[in-house]
């Protein structure tokens, strides 16, 4: 369960932090003694001793009471121990979520025959970001599943724990505690900048989709895995794009990274007309034995509660998801149609998004590389974007920096949330690095910058004169780069004046 | 079953007297006049105009039958054949003497065919030996000769509105001589032959001159042949063929436009459309030349439409004298009686009327099903404009599926005429303010055609009432803005503020703001002052609307005052202190509108700053922290001095 990060010196090993438990409970479930085990609709590890489930549960339950009459409507949200962390979550009503992540620890060895010394980093991991991933969990089980209240109006305690069990197994895997960051806590969305026109002649082809295959309600368009246009809701969208960015996306990449006559790439089977295919659904539609299951997602489950099949079509870089009624029985003849409409229309619009792509990009000059590194979040439209990650996959997100100085936008983060001021902050971090955080009505801005021996007026001198040349760059972008544009514009303008 | 009537006879015909043995009757194509001469002239002379308002009558002595009687321009000389040999003329411009003097044809054993005023003084006679154009002087009462052009004449047909003269020569009459006459010149243009259809041995003439006409079609000269089928070939039917003619180099076959039929026909063009009316159905064809049939041949025709007789048409019975009770009788159309002029005359000499013929748009609409060609035509027409709007209403009003397609071809085709309209515009209006141009052209005023439909004819007559349409789902509303703006977008045309109105509109009352939000953040809606108060008045409801109107107006750079103003209304008097000086009009905003908004904060703090800042400007521009009465800031003056004492004012620097 515990990987060593890395080595320092000979024998000291470092432990990243990493999930000890995750459990779900509803404490209306087994009121009386005796009755405690119902309480429990999943627990994680499964193999844990039933007592010892009772006690954590019980133990959460008091917490969450007790720290209750101090403040009734904000209840405790994470409890530090030398040893770990535990978050709690209750995304409905009486149904809790406890997720207990271990504290990174660094093990030093001691003198030969002894047991080496433990030695807990218990400031080293964010509460922002635990509880974001926390919280993330809850919306992607009721992305797939709806709510809890649903599944136990449906099919009682019995359902609900059934699909637990079923979700809940396979996506605890995929947690990857040790590289969760501020992008976490943001949950955002990344744009794909695109001029006027070519994002009209986007509209114009989902509009016309929509009409000829009016079975469609929602309908979102994807390029470069970034979003361009959503049908759905903001918040409904934001969790679908974690899902389709870190999930789907990634395991399809392969094919496409695969050469021509690659075994991996798919059949093309003779039809060269277009690049589509279906990256839910049938893999191959001329396969006579194909399957046309899609995966069922719920959205808008505060009011209208929809429940519906995700199509996602796939052509060279350009990727769109169809939301069908889940009433709808969809066979064959519904996916060949949609093939034979999309697939060649959309084949040329991914064209065209790529080379207006390239065109922009060589009008903005050459690509050269920012002297500085940077995180944007836009609140408003969950708008982010980021030169810190290098690349997000099904397993790691990779970044290129220290994560020390994550964790330094992480707190700055976290005195930003504190208040509702605009306000600025600026860290000398170790080495020769400073981090400027800045925040300005809904926006929030990270620089992250290497200067040697420079102090903090300097440090903000720099900042303004990296925006101004980097706005000039992007001046040309449209979409999201403006603003970004306008973001480091304004942030500018907050500066201290008095 | 009469809604598909495409042609008809006009309301206001030339009405005349008909023609009999006491009456002839004659039609000048130029002025387009008809002449109704009763005995040879001595009886009188009826001049109908072609608005039937100026009639003029005269008479003249009975000098023998009259042969052909035709006015110059503007009515100044008349002319008239009545032997074979000679022309008369008469003065009829004041002050000049009445009295006829007369004018023999050069040419020694020729017989005059015809004469043609090419001028209000200059007159061609064709005779069967060549063509003589004269000078008339009224006042000399003589004619000189101005050029003349020996060679065998069959027959010929005149084009006044190109005063271009066509001879019909050789055995067979289908070469085809053209003469252009312009100012005083005559001009030889280049021969063209006519393909027969079939060679006949015997040497006769065939080409008659029934079977060819001219006219000018999308502003070019046209030869029309009506190209009989020959009844031994396995051809279809008759087809009229099309001879382009140009001043300059050899005319060529151009157009084909099949009939598909056989029997006597008639040709008119209208609008540009070639009419063939066909006798022995009573119907007629339409075509277009610029319509291209994908399925043919370049420059082979089919029918536009299918055929159809003319609109049915009432007379009243006892002819253009009676007045009033006669209840009107069916007239009887593409009678044997019926004379057909270019380009769009009918006469009929018998029943005394001369008509214009018509097209009719409307009945186009419901017989042309395809839509892109139904536009193309229709952008084509004179009166199009309400045909053109109605039919895009009637597109939207159904909202048939897959319609949006059509709509977007629709919309591409009336932007493309609009956006030629504007940069035709944008030309002229370079070229008037770069002052007059060297070369003698003279810079001309694009004309607007009614083809032009611009976006507020759209708005009014098109968007503006289908976005109230209740029966249309929201999602094609919002769908067919967008391809309306789309459209506008890719023709580079700038799009007008009430689009964006509308768009705004209809997304706010179906609750679609994540949807607005998508298209500002890629700036499908141009940025606007006006676009920018209406996203601020949008805030209560989709409060994401305040920093989209924020940056809106921040982008626009010229809107310093309104950030101000939003931001000194939502309490943020920093920020709008910070803003102000980063733009660097600091130094004249109004203190006293910051120290009002600091002191509504209720925050003590605040207020000092602001109060400490402007002393700090006063200081700065005037050499002393104390407010000018100008200002009126004396009430916050009190204020700071109660809330923080006499001590805590800049002590004015004395040097």
């Amino acid at each position: 369960m515990i990987s060593p990060r890395m080595a320092t010196g000979m024998q000291e090993k470092q432990y990243t932090p990493s999930l000890l438990n995750f459990f779900i409970y509803n404490p209306k479930f087994g009121p009386r003694e005796g009755e405690e085990e119902k309480k429990i609709l999943f627990y994680h590890p499964s193999d844990v001793e039933k007592n010892e489930k009772i006690r954590n549960v019980g133990l959460c339950e008091a917490i969450v009471q007790f720290t209750r009459t101090f403040c009734p409507s904000k209840p405790a949200k994470s409890l530090h121990t030398q040893k770990n962390r535990q978050f709690f979550f209750e995304p409905e009503e009486n149904f809790w979520i406890v997720m207990v992540v271990r504290n990174p620890m660094v093990e030093k060895p001691n003198k030969e025959g002894k047991p080496p010394t433990i030695e807990y980093q218990e400031e080293e991991i964010l509460d922002t970001v635990y509880g974001a991933v926390l919280q993330q969990c809850y919306s992607m089980y009721k992305l797939f599943n709806g709510t809890f209240a649903r599944a136990m109006e449906a099919g009682g305690v019995e359902l609900l724990t059934q699909k637990l069990e079923k979700f809940f197994y396979r996506y605890l895997q995929t947690l990857h505690l040790q590289s969760c960051d501020l992008l976490d806590v943001f949950g955002g969305i990344s744009f794909f900048p695109l001029d006027k026109m070519t994002y009209l002649k986007i509209q114009s082809f989902v509009n016309r989709v929509e009409e000829s295959l009016s079975l469609i309600k929602y309908t979102a368009f994807l390029y470069n895995d970034q979003l361009i246009w959503s049908g759905l809701e903001q918040d409904d969208m934001r969790i679908l794009y974690k899902y389709l960015t870190t999930s789907l996306f990634p395991r399809h990449s392969e094919p496409e990274l695969a050469g021509r006559d690659s075994p991996l790439r798919p059949e093309v089977a003779g039809n060269l007309l277009h690049y589509g295919r279906f990256l839910t659904g049938p893999s191959n539609l001329k396969d006579p034995e194909a399957k046309f299951r899609f995966p069922k997602i719920f959205v808008n489950t505060d009011d209208s509660y929809e429940e519906l099949h995700l199509i996602v079509y796939k052509a060279m870089s350009a990727a769109v998801c169809f939301m069908i009624s889940a009433s709808e029985e969809l066979g064959r003849e519904f996916c060949e149609q949609l093939d034979g409409l999309v697939g060649p229309q959309l084949t040329l619009l991914a064209s065209d998004i790529c080379e207006q792509y390239n065109i922009n990009r060589r009008v903005s000059g050459p690509d050269k590389e920012p002297q500085f590194k940077f995180i944007y979040f836009n609140h408003m439209n969950l708008a982010e974007k980021s030169t810190i990650h290098m690349r997000k996959t099904a397993s790691v997100s990779l970044t290129s920096v220290h994560p020390d100085l994550m964790k330094i936008l992480g707190d700055i983060h976290a005195d930003f949330v504190r208040v509702d001021e605009d306000e600025e902050i600026i860290v000398k971090a170790m080495t020769d690095y400073w981090v400027v955080g800045k925040k300005s009505d809904q926006r929030e801005l990270y620089v992250i910058l290497n200067q040697k021996n420079a102090n903090l007026i300097e440090v903000n001198e720099e900042v303004k004169r990296l925006c101004a040349t980097q706005c000039i760059v992007t001046r040309h972008l449209n979409g999201y780069t403006q603003t970004l544009y306008l973001a480091l514009i304004v942030s500018l303008l907050w500066n201290a004046i008095i | 079953m009469s809604e598909e009537h495409y042609l008809e006879l006009c309301d206001s015909p030339v009405q005349f007297e008909n023609a009999s043995s006491v009456n002839n009757v004659f039609f000048d194509e130029a002025n387009k006049q008809v002449f109704a001469v009763r005995s040879g002239g001595a009886t009188g002379v009826v001049v109908k105009g072609p608005d039937d308002k100026n009639s003029i009558a005269f008479r003249m002595e009975d000098k023998g039958e009259v042969k052909c009687i035709k006015f110059s321009y503007e009515n100044k000389i008349l002319a008239v054949q009545r032997s074979p040999k000679s022309v008369d003329f008469i003065n009829f411009m004041p002050d000049l003497p009445h009295s006829e003097f007369s004018q023999e044809c050069k040419t020694k054993n020729a017989t005059v065919l015809g004469f043609c005023w090419t001028s209000w003084n200059e007159i061609v006679f064709i005779t069967d030996q060549g063509v003589e154009f004269y000078q008339v002087l009224p006042d000399k009462r003589s004619l000189k000769l101005l050029k003349s052009h020996s060679i065998n004449v069959n027959w010929y047909v005149y084009c006044p509105e190109t005063s271009v003269i066509l001879l019909s020569t050789t055995v067979q009459g289908n070469v085809l001589q053209p003469f252009a006459f312009k100012c005083g010149t005559m001009s030889k243009m280049s021969k063209f032959e006519i393909e027969l259809p079939v060679v006949t041995k015997p040497a006769k003439i065939i080409l008659s001159e029934r079977d060819i006409a001219v006219a000018t079609i999308y502003g070019q000269l046209y030869v029309m042949y009506l190209k009989h089928h020959s009844r031994t070939g396995n051809n279809p039917g008759a087809e009229v063929v099309l001879y382009h003619l140009q001043r300059e180099g050899a005319c060529k076959r151009s157009h084909i436009l099949k009939l598909n039929t056989t029997g006597k026909f008639a040709l008119n063009v209208v609008d540009n459309l070639v009419i063939v009316h066909h006798q022995s159905s009573q119907t007629s064809f339409m075509f277009d030349i610029k319509m291209k049939d994908t399925d043919s041949n370049l420059n082979i025709h089919q029918p536009v439409l299918p055929a159809r007789s003319i609109h049915p048409y009432k007379i009243a019975l006892t002819g253009p004298a009676a007045v009033g009770s006669q209840t009107p009788v069916p007239c009887e159309l593409y009678s044997s009686t019926w004379s057909v002029f270019q380009p769009d005359i009918i006469i009929s000499a018998s029943e005394g009327y001369l008509w214009y013929l018509q097209v009719k748009l409307k009945p186009v609409v419901s017989l042309l099903q395809d839509k892109s060609k139904l536009m193309e035509f229709l952008l084509r027409r004179r009166d199009c404009k309400m045909v053109i709007l109605s039919v895009c209403s009637q597109m939207l009003s159904r909202g048939d599926k897959g319609s949006l397609p059509v709509v977007a071809i629709v919309f591409d085709k009336l932007n493309q005429v609009y956006k030629e309209y504007l940069e035709a515009e944008q030309s002229y209006t370079m070229a008037v303010e770069c002052g007059p141009s060297r070369g003698s052209t003279a810079h001309k005023r694009p004309v607007r055609t009614q083809a032009v439909i611009d976006q507020s004819d759209m708005y009014t007559h098109v968007l503006s009432l289908f976005t109230e349409r209740k029966d249309v789902s929201h999602k094609f509303i919002i769908a067919v803005l967008m391809e309306y703006i789309r459209s506008l977008n890719q023709f580079q045309i700038t799009v007008q503020h009430y689009l964006y109105e509308l768009v705004i509109k209809t997304l706010v009352q179906h609750n679609l703001l994540y949807m607005l939000h998508q298209f500002l953040q890629y700036h499908v809606l141009s940025d606007s002052k006006p676009l920018a108060c209406l996203l601020l008045s949008l805030e209560s409801t989709y409060p994401p609307a305040h920093q989209l109107s924020l940056d809106m107006l921040k982008r626009l750079s010229t809107a310093n005052d309104e950030i101000v103003e939003v931001l000194l209304s939502k309490q943020q008097v920093l920020g709008a202190l910070r803003f102000i000086r980063s733009v660097g009009g600091h130094d004249n905003i109004s203190a006293r509108k910051f120290l009002d908004a600091a002191r509504q904060t209720k925050d003590q703090m605040l207020f000092y700053t602001i109060f400490r800042f402007f002393e700090q400007r006063n200081q700065r521009l005037r050499g002393s922290p104390n407010f000018t009465p100008g200002e009126h800031c004396e009430e916050h003056v009190a204020y700071f001095k109660q809330a923080f004492g006499e001590q805590a004012f800049i002590k004015p620097v004395t040097l």
